[in-house]
C-alpha cells in the first residue's frame, strides 16, 4: 500500500511487538545479565511505626557471598532524599488555586523512623539473590515502638501519633476549589442529601513487579540504569541529582515492561539506590522486586473518603454539589497534589452543576505510599458523583438514566466551559463530544432499559435479583507539559522516531508506525522507533496520564512538518522545480500531478548528508532530522458511559456480571483493535477494584493481603465479554484529533457495579469493594 | 551450600547443570539454562506466569525445585514455535486476536492453553475461561485470549479417535 490516499490510521493493524513476546524472546529487566552483576535484597520494616535506635549489620556482612551491606543510617550521611521535583505544578495553578502543601521527602532507605510495614531500611548486595536474602535476614533492628495511625480521620485528629514530626501534623496537603455559591445553593435547594462515599485502597499490580539494574562506567563517569519504569527521563533527572552527575552522564532506559498502569509512573527510592550502589561497589547491581515486596511497598492507590452534600429539585436537576474529601496517602506522597486535584476537578463529570465546591485534605498514615494508578483520582470522583446521581433518582422516583439525561451537558452546548481550572492551570473546557448519545448507545448495547426492566421483573418473580447500573465520566487526557519527538530520515530511507514515551504493552511500536506511515506516505514497516531511552532524545516526559498518543502524535507531526520542508527543498533542488510543486508518495518525493520520477527518501537522505558531493541547495544545512517538544494547549476530554448488568446471589453475596457495555469516545481512533484492548483491560481492572482487590490493613498497620492468594486479581472467569461502542468526536486541540484512552476503562466500573448491585437488591452501598460478606450481611430490603 | 547435578530435557534438548538443592526450577531454567522466556510473577503459585509443561502436563515452575525435575522432559515457551521460527497455530492465534499486551503473562498463558487444548480440544468459551483461570493477565481483560484459544481449537484438525 502506498500513496497519499492510503491511510494507516484507523486500521486494526496487528502488532509489531508480538512475535518476540510470543516466542519468549522479550527482554524484561529480569532477563539480561551484565558481566559481574550482583544482586540486591532489602530488609523491610516488620512494623508500621517505630523509631530506629540502631541497625546491626555485622552478621549480614559476614554471610557467604555478600559483597556489600548498608543501612539507611549510613546512607543518609551520603545521599539526599528523593527530590521534590516530581511534584511540580505550574505557576498558573499555584497562583489561582487556594492550597497548602508540606511534602516530606522520602529517603532512599529509612534512617530515623520506620513509617510503614515494608519500608526498606537496609540493603544487602550479594553474588546471588538467594545469598542476599539469606544475609538480609541476619540484620538486627533495634526499634523503639511507636503507636501506628492507620485510619486517615484518626490521623487528622488532635493528639494523633505524628509520622513526620517536622510538621507537627499529619495533614500534609490541602486545597479548595469552588464555582458559583455552593452553600447558598444547598440551602435553597428543594431537596438535599448528604452521604459518605468510600473508595478503598487498591492498585496497579502489574504481572511484572518492579526491577532495576545499574552499571557505572568509571572511564566516562557514566551511569546506565535499566528500570521497569514508565518515565525514563524523570529517572535520569532524579538519578543525576542523587549521584551528582550531569544528566548527559546518566542514561536511563526501559526494556520490555510487564505492565505499569501508573504503578511504575514515578521514580522510586529503589531506582536511585541501585544506581548509587553500582557506583559505590564498582560492579553492576540488579534488584528484582518479589511479589510480596510489591504488595507491601510499591505504591498503592485510591483510598479516599468523600463527604458529599448535594442539592437538587424535584425533577432531579442538580443545583449545588459539595464534596469534602480525605485522601489517605500513606507514609509518603510521591506525586503530591496530582491525584487529589484530579479527583476534585473530575467530580462534575458530564453534568452541568451551577454551584460546586470541593475540598481535599491529604492525610499521612502508617501505610504504603499512595500514587497514581489507572484513572489517578477519577474513579473516586466517579464513584461519589455516580452514586449520588442514583440516590437523587431514588429521591425523585426517577430512572437513574433519566436523571443523567436531565443533567448532562447537551451536544449543542459543546465546547462546554466548566468554570474550574485544570491541573495545568488552564480553564477546563470540554472540547468535543456527545454525552447523551453515549448514554443512549450504552443502554442500547445491553438491550435497552425498558427491556431490562421487564427482564428484571420476571427474574424477581423467580426469586432472582438482577440489577442495572450506569456510570458516566469525562477524563482530561494528554496533559502537558510536553512530549518530544525526534524524526529522522535514516540513510536507508526509513523513517526513524525517537521519544521519551515508554510503553508497557500499549502497542506504541505499532501505532506510531501507523501514524508516521501516513505522515510520510510510507508503509509501517519502513518506520523504526527508539522509545524509552534517554540516549535517543534529549528530553521527554514519559507514559503516564493517558497522554502518549495525544502528545507524541502531535510532536511527531510538527517535527515531520519541519522535516518535510527541508526534504522538499532538497528534492526541488535535485528535480529543478519549486518545493511547492512536490508531494510525498510511494516512499519518496515526486512532482504533483506528474506520475513517476520519484526521488526515494534514501536518495534524499544521501543528498542531505554532510560532506563532499552532497545534493543540498546553497544555504540548506546538512542532515535530515528535526525535534519537536510539543506543549499541549491543555487537555482534551475523553468520556464514556458504562452499563453493568449483574445478578446477585443474596445467599452467597456473589455478584455475577451478566453483561457489560461501554459507549466511549477517544476522538480519532488510531488502531481500533488496540483501543478496544485498552478499554477492556481497564474495565477488567475496574471490576477487580469493584469486587475483588483490596489492600486491607489491621489496626496495627499490618497488611492482611500480602500475597496474590489474598489480594485477588480478576481471572478469566471474572470478566465478561464486554461490548464496546465507539463514538468519534475528534479533538480540536491536536493535529490528529486524538484523545487519550489508556486509563478510562478503569474509571467507571466500581460506580457502575455498585449502582447495579443497589438496583438489584434495593439497598444502598456507598463503599467499595462490594464484597460477598458485605452483601450477605445486608438486611433484606423487602 | 553443596550443589547437586541435574540432567533434564527441555524443548527436546538435553541439558545438564549444577545448583543448590533449594534452587527453584524457574530460577534454574532462567539463570542456569538461559531460558528467560518463562517468567516469574509471584513465586507463590498463584499467577501462573511460570507455567511450563513437565512430562506433558502444565506445572508451576516456581513451586518446584530444580532437583525435582531431574530426568524430566520439559517444554517452555521457547519450545512452541516451529524449527524455522514460524509461530505455531496457538501463537499465531494470539497474534491475530491481540491476545497479549505487555506479554509478561503470555508464556504461561500459552503453555496453559497448550495443556488445556490437549485435554479438551473442542472447548466452549466457558470451558476456556475456566481452563485459563489459573493464569493471571493484568492487561487484556481476557476476552481476546479466549477468542484466540477458541480460534486455535477451531482451526486444529479433528482429533483422531
Amino acid at each position: 500500500m502506498s500513496g497519499a490516499a492510503a491511510s494507516w490510521v484507523g486500521r486494526s493493524l496487528l502488532r509489531r511487538e508480538d512475535e518476540r513476546l510470543l516466542k519468549g524472546q522479550g527482554a524484561f529487566v529480569a532477563d539480561f545479565v551484565l558481566p559481574g552483576m550482583l544482586h540486591a535484597a532489602f530488609l523491610r520494616s516488620p512494623v508500621a511505626h517505630a523509631r530506629i535506635r540502631a541497625v546491626d549489620l555485622a552478621r549480614a556482612k559476614a554471610a557467604p557471598g555478600v559483597a556489600f551491606v548498608m543501612s539507611g543510617v549510613e546512607l543518609a550521611r551520603r545521599v539526599p532524599p528523593v527530590p521534590d521535583s516530581q511534584l511540580v505544578l505550574p505557576r498558573k495553578w499555584t497562583t489561582q488555586v487556594q492550597h497548602s502543601f508540606r511534602n516530606p521527602r522520602q529517603p532512599l532507605l529509612a534512617h530515623d523512623k520506620l513509617r510503614h510495614v515494608g519500608e526498606a531500611v537496609a540493603v544487602v548486595v550479594a553474588d546471588s539473590r538467594y545469598a542476599a536474602e539469606d544475609a538480609a535476614e541476619l540484620i538486627r533492628l533495634d526499634l523503639e515502638p511507636l503507636a501506628p495511625v492507620v485510619d486517615p480521620e484518626a490521623a487528622l485528629r488532635p493528639g494523633a501519633p505524628i509520622l513526620h514530626e517536622q510538621f507537627d501534623t499529619n495533614l500534609i496537603g490541602s486545597f479548595r476549589i469552588e464555582k458559583g455559591a455552593v452553600e447558598e445553593a444547598l440551602a435553597a435547594a428543594p431537596k438535599r442529601l448528604q452521604r459518605r462515599f468510600y473508595t478503598h485502597r487498591y492498585s496497579a499490580v502489574p504481572m511484572e513487579c518492579r526491577g532495576v539494574a545499574a552499571s557505572f562506567d568509571p572511564r566516562t563517569q557514566t551511569m546506565t540504569i535499566w528500570s521497569a519504569t514508565q518515565v525514563v527521563h524523570w529517572l535520569r533527572r532524579e538519578a543525576a541529582g542523587i549521584l551528582g552527575l550531569p544528566e548527559s552522564r546518566v542514561r536511563a532506559l526501559a526494556l520490555d515492561v510487564g505492565g505499569g498502569f501508573g504503578g511504575k509512573g514515578h521514580v522510586y527510592p529503589e531506582d536511585l539506590l541501585i544506581a548509587f550502589l553500582a557506583r559505590e561497589i564498582g560492579r553492576p547491581v540488579r534488584w528484582l522486586e518479589d511479589r510480596h515486596e510489591h504488595l507491601l511497598a510499591a505504591t498503592h492507590s485510591r483510598d479516599q473518603l468523600h463527604d458529599v452534600a448535594v442539592g437538587f429539585d424535584g425533577e432531579g436537576r442538580i443545583l449545588g454539589f459539595r464534596d469534602d474529601f480525605i485522601l489517605d496517602c500513606g507514609a509518603w506522597n510521591p506525586i503530591g497534589a496530582g491525584i487529589a486535584y484530579n479527583t476534585a476537578v473530575h467530580l462534575p463529570g458530564p453534568y452541568k452543576i451551577p454551584n460546586f465546591a470541593a475540598s481535599a485534605r491529604i492525610a499521612t498514615t502508617n501505610k504504603a505510599p499512595n500514587s497514581a494508578y489507572r484513572g489517578a483520582g477519577r474513579p473516586e470522583a466517579a464513584f461519589a458523583m455516580e452514586r449520588a446521581i442514583d440516590l437523587i433518582a431514588r429521591e425523585c422516583a426517577l430512572e437513574p438514566a433519566e436523571v443523567r439525561r436531565r443533567n448532562m451537558v447537551a451536544t449543542a452546548e459543546m465546547p462546554y466551559s466548566v468554570g474550574l481550572a485544570y491541573r495545568d492551570g488552564e480553564p477546563i473546557v470540554y472540547d468535543s463530544g456527545d454525552y447523551p448519545a453515549a448514554l443512549e448507545q450504552a443502554l442500547a448495547a445491553v438491550g435497552g432499559l425498558a427491556g431490562f426492566r421487564d427482564r428484571q421483573r420476571r427474574a424477581r418473580g423467580e426469586g432472582r435479583s438482577l440489577g442495572l447500573g450506569i456510570a458516566a465520566y469525562v477524563e482530561g487526557t494528554g496533559v502537558g507539559p510536553f512530549e518530544g519527538a525526534t524524526v529522522r530520515i535514516d540513510p536507508s530511507g526509513k523513517i526513524y522516531l525517537a521519544s521519551g514515551a515508554a510503553p508497557q504493552g500499549q502497542g506504541m511500536e505499532t501505532i506510531f508506525a501507523q501514524i508516521l506511515a501516513d505522515e510520510w506516505s510510507v508503509v509501517p514497516d519502513d518506520v523504526v522507533l527508539s522509545l524509552a531511552d534517554t540516549a535517543a532524545i534529549a528530553d521527554g516526559l514519559g507514559t503516564i496520564a493517558s497522554r502518549t498518543t495525544v502528545c507524541l502524535s502531535a510532536a511527531l507531526h510538527h517535527a515531520s512538518r519541519r522535516l518535510k520542508d527541508k526534504v522538499f527543498q532538497i528534492a526541488a533542488h535535485l528535480l529543478e522545480c519549486a518545493p511547492a510543486d512536490l508531494e510525498l508518495r510511494e516512499g519518496g518525493v515526486g512532482i504533483a500531478g506528474v506520475p513517476g520520477g520519484e526521488l526515494s527518501l534514501k536518495r534524499l537522505a544521501a543528498a542531505a548528508k554532510p560532506g563532499w558531493d552532497n545534493g543540498r541547495p546553497p544555504g540548506v544545512e546538512a542532515g535530515l532530522e528535526e525535534t519537536c517538544y510539543w506543549e499541549p494547549p491543555t487537555v482534551t476530554w475523553s468520556y464514556a458511559v458504562h452499563v453493568a448488568v449483574v445478578e446477585v446471589d443474596r445467599g452467597l453475596g456473589h455478584v455475577r456480571l451478566e453483561d457489560y457495555a461501554i459507549a466511549h469516545d477517544c476522538g480519532t481512533v488510531v488502531n481500533p483493535l488496540l483501543v478496544e484492548g485498552q478499554v477492556r483491560g481497564g474495565v477488567a481492572q475496574g471490576i477487580g477494584g469493584a469486587l475483588l482487590e483490596e489492600f486491607a490493613y489491621d489496626g496495627e498497620g499490618q497488611l492482611l493481603t500480602g500475597s496474590l492468594a489474598d489480594y485477588l486479581l480478576p481471572t478469566a472467569t471474572d470478566v465478561p465479554d464486554i461490548a464496546i461502542v465507539h463514538l468519534h468526536s475528534p479533538s480540536p486541540l491536536n493535529p490528529l484529533g486524538v484523545k487519550g484512552v489508556g486509563e478510562g476503562g478503569a474509571v467507571a466500573p466500581p460506580a457502575a457495579i455498585a449502582n447495579a448491585v443497589c438496583d438489584a437488591l434495593g439497598v444502598e452501598i456507598n463503599e467499595t469493594p462490594v464484597k460477598p460478606e458485605t452483601l450477605a450481611a445486608l438486611p433484606r430490603a423487602n | 551450600m553443596s550443589e547437586v547435578e541435574i540432567r533434564l530435557t527441555v524443548n527436546g534438548k538435553p541439558y545438564a547443570g549444577r545448583c543448590e538443592p533449594r534452587k527453584l526450577l524457574v530460577d534454574f531454567l532462567r539463570e542456569d539454562l538461559g531460558l528467560t522466556g518463562t517468567h516469574i510473577g509471584c513465586e507463590h503459585g498463584i499467577c501462573g506466569a511460570c507455567t511450563i509443561l513437565v512430562g506433558g502436563e502444565a506445572a508451576r515452575s516456581c513451586l518446584m525445585f530444580a532437583v525435582q525435575a531431574e530426568g524430566a522432559d520439559l517444554v517452555t515457551v521457547e519450545g512452541l514455535a516451529k524449527e524455522d521460527g514460524e509461530l505455531n497455530p496457538l501463537q499465531q492465534a494470539f497474534h491475530q486476536h491481540h491476545a497479549l499486551q505487555c506479554g509478561f503473562c503470555t508464556p504461561g498463558m500459552l503453555i496453559a492453553a497448550t495443556d488445556f487444548l490437549r485435554s479438551n480440544p473442542r472447548p466452549s468459551r466457558d470451558e476456556i475461561r475456566e481452563g485459563l483461570s489459573a493464569v493471571l493477565c493484568r492487561c487484556t481483560g481476557y476476552r481476546n485470549i479466549v477468542d484466540a484459544v477458541e480460534a486455535a481449537a477451531a482451526a486444529a484438525p479433528a482429533a483422531k479417535t
